[in-house]
């Protein structure tokens, strides 16, 4: 069934046609409409869970990894400041291999007060141990909640599910909902061979000494390394069914391009429009879209740009006294496998400031203009 | 024939707790995990945050206790055990008693916004504070339990804690929650019964648990029963409920309340007090009791 949808929504019927069985969310703008219609279905018994209706963003994540723990799927969702709320707890979801999906609207931190989009929020969390999923538009985000599930509960691994504050969360798109019968033949009960149960009592997160640590830890990222491969088969069987890929990469004319523009999230639109544009005028660009960032799909990147002669790389966010994040992780993956590829790394749009394809074709020129970046970070679009 | 002559319990005789836990000697947290255990029975999950108890159960792979945990955060066990409820009613177990177990920083401190918040939606499970009046499992800081005049590392001798103990009790009265009860390990057959009673309770039970501390208290390992006695008996800890936050009934009554100076005096934690700090002391602990026996008596 097709339908007008926010992408705030779009994450609720996620977790409804996912079949969540506990949800405990905390509001924040700009989420409140995931929660608001959670609640709703929930109330009105068309979802079969139990709604916590906490005092903060913490206690969301904690009911949910004690939730989860109990072998119930759970999902949450929040932003900017809740999310940092929650950190200590990210850690705990993945060190006690708890499989919780949430939904984060990216957006900046304060202060200064600001509702509107930046990545900062999530990609302060990317060592915490969690999946990161960058959408770009409201039908992705309904179809990667799905397919969070999937691949969170088979490797022990909690996900997040990531869109762009008001141009995704409050932005209404045709999104085709799924047939519940279908989504519960891609997705079974979660069922994990261990929780907490009087029938088998454990003790989990106890004190753990040097002896034990090292591995838990070792055996964590073991399992992340099969996301990516994961991510594909399961997105690969999504297709099967449903007609749409979900997987690590979207590539939008890269195949004969000179200039590769890399972005995420919601941007990923605004660059396949410019994209076109500069074809038009006779540019060879092409885009490549990083949808998930953890974990960080090294070999599909370093294919994708081998015929590129430049690479510009789109940060909405930055690592203070360093570089914009996925241009951080972009050189270090290409390190030693792309012969002096020359890579530009632009910061633009902190706090939700626009970005349009002009954006794209100012960071076009810039790159065009010169043989190497000459400096750490290119700013586009500050106003001083 | 003879009649057989049996001797009765006055506890429960099953043992959930084991030997091997890594408790030091004379531990009053100890002896309340052991007697809400035999209240509680194996049907119990249990959510214990950072705390002596995170240390007491034993490292990974091991645990002396029989029933299921989980180690969460320190200012989680409330919310912890919220969720743990409900992932349980989930998957089809609507009977195992969900507890969270905090020490007095994790509960008083800490913890208090995810327990006021389950308190307040007053969620289905059990509550408990072990209280040994500080810090203890990071080596002796004060929390809001500490009391009065008492010495720990962050309240020096010359800078002794200058403000009361926080009236928890009180605070959770305010959430009209169905049950609020002070044990003491000094008195275990009331313990149980008060820990049997709250497994039977829909909503939130808070127990709040007056468990003595060697190493912290500075006290002798063999004194731990007769000082969680004595707090009972000179009205510094008294034993009461509270139902649905207006009903009080006074559990231990004391034909004669004692003066708290023997209390005081076998704990190295108290000995730099003066007289006039021990009057001062008496004082509040006479106000206090009477402001208890006011709402006993107010709820007959
Ligand atoms: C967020 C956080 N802050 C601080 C700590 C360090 N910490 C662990 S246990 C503890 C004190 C616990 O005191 P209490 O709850 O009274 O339990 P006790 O150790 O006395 O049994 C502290 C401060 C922690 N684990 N987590
Ligand atoms: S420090 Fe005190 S509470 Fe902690 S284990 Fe030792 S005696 Fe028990
Ligand atoms: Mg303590």
């Amino acid at each position: 069934m097709k339908k007008v949808i926010m992408g705030n929504h779009a994450l609720s019927y996620g977790a409804k046609l996912g079949r969540a069985q506990v949800i405990a969310a905390y509001p924040i703008t700009p989420q409140t409409q995931v929660v608001e219609l959670l609640s709703e279905m929930c109330a009105d018994k068309s979802l079969d869970a139990m709604f916590i209706k906490v005092e903060s963003e913490h206690s969301a994540m904690a009911a949910c990894l004690g939730a989860s723990l109990a072998g119930a799927r759970t999902f949450t969702a929040t932003s900017a400041q809740g999310l940092a709320l929650m950190h200590e707890l990210l850690h705990w979801a993945s060190g006690g291999r708890l499989p919780v999906v949430m939904g984060n609207i990216n957006r900046a931190m304060a202060p200064g007060w600001s509702i509107w989009s930046d990545q900062n929020d999530s990609l302060s969390q990317r060592d915490t141990g969690w999946m990161q999923f960058y959408c770009s538009s409201n039908q992705e985000v309904l179809d990667t909640v799905i397919q969070a599930f999937k691949v969170s509960e088979k490797l022990l691994i909690p996900s997040m599910v990531i869109l762009d504050a008001f141009t995704l969360s409050h932005t209404y798109e045709v999104v085709d909902i799924p047939d519940q019968k279908k989504v519960d033949e891609y997705l079974p009960p979660f069922n994990p061979s261990i929780k907490l149960t009087p029938e088998e009592p454990h003790a989990f997160g106890g004190l753990t000494s040097p002896e034990h640590y090292f591995e838990l830890r070792y055996k964590l990222q073991k399992e992340m390394e099969k996301a990516p491969a994961l991510i594909e088969k399961t997105g690969k069987e999504y297709e099967k069914m449903f007609g749409r890929y979900l997987g690590l990469v979207e590539k939008h004319r890269c195949d004969d391009a000179d200039l590769i523009l890399i972005t995420s999230g919601a941007m990923g639109s605004t660059a396949r429009i410019a994209v076109d544009e500069l074809r038009k005028e006779g540019i060879k660009a092409g885009n490549l879209r990083i949808k998930v960032f953890r974990p960080f799909p090294f070999e599909i990147i370093r294919n994708a740009v081998k015929g590129a002669k430049k690479i510009a790389v789109v940060d909405r966010n930055i690592s203070y006294g360093h570089h914009g994040m996925f241009f951080e992780e972009v050189k270090s993956a290409l390190y030693g496998y792309s012969d002096g590829l020359p890579v530009f790394g632009f910061i633009t749009g902190l706090g939700g400031r626009d970005i349009t394809p002009s954006t794209f074709k100012e960071i076009t020129q810039y790159t065009l203009e010169r043989d190497k970046p000459k400096e750490e970070i290119i700013w586009i679009g500050v106003k001083l | 024939m003879k009649k057989e002559k049996k001797m009765k319990l006055s506890l429960p005789e099953v043992e959930l707790m084991n030997s091997g836990h890594m408790a030091c000697q004379g531990c009053g947290a100890t002896l309340a995990m052991r007697f809400a255990l035999k209240a509680l029975g194996q049907k119990v999950a249990l959510c214990i945050p950072a705390c002596c108890w995170s240390v007491i159960d034993g490292p990974f792979p091991y645990s002396s206790l029989d029933v299921p945990i989980f180690h969460c955060a320190f200012e989680t066990a409330a919310v912890s055990a919220s969720g743990v409820k409900a992932g349980l009613e989930m998957v089809g177990d609507k009977e195992t008693t969900v507890v969270a177990w905090a020490g007095d920083g994790g509960t008083f401190d800490i913890g208090i916004q995810a327990l006021s918040g389950v308190a307040e939606r007053n969620d289905d499970i059990i509550y408990i504070c072990y209280d040994n009046e500080a810090y203890m499992n990071t080596g002796i800081q004060r929390s809001s339990a500490t009391p009065y005049g008492a010495w720990t590392t962050t309240t020096p001798v010359k800078h002794f804690k200058n403000r009361p103990k926080k009236d928890m009790e009180a605070i959770m009265a305010a959430h009209r929650i169905p049950y609020i009860a002070t044990a003491s390990i000094g008195y275990p057959e009331d313990l149980v019964k008060k820990v049997k009673k709250a497994k039977e309770i829909k909503g939130t039970k808070f127990l709040h648990i007056f468990a003595p501390c060697p190493p912290g208290w500075k006290s002798q390992p063999e004194d731990t029963i007769k000082l969680a006695r004595m707090a009972v008996q000179n009205a510094i800890f008294p034993l009461y409920e509270i139902e649905w936050g207006e009903k009080y009934t006074l559990n231990i009554k004391l034909k004669e309340k004692k003066p708290i100076n023997d209390y005081l005096k076998i704990q190295g934690r108290f000995r730099h007090l003066t007289k006039k700090e021990i009057v001062f002391i008496q004082e509040e602990v006479d106000k206090k009791w009477e402001r208890l026996l006011l709402c006993v008596n107010g709820s007959k």
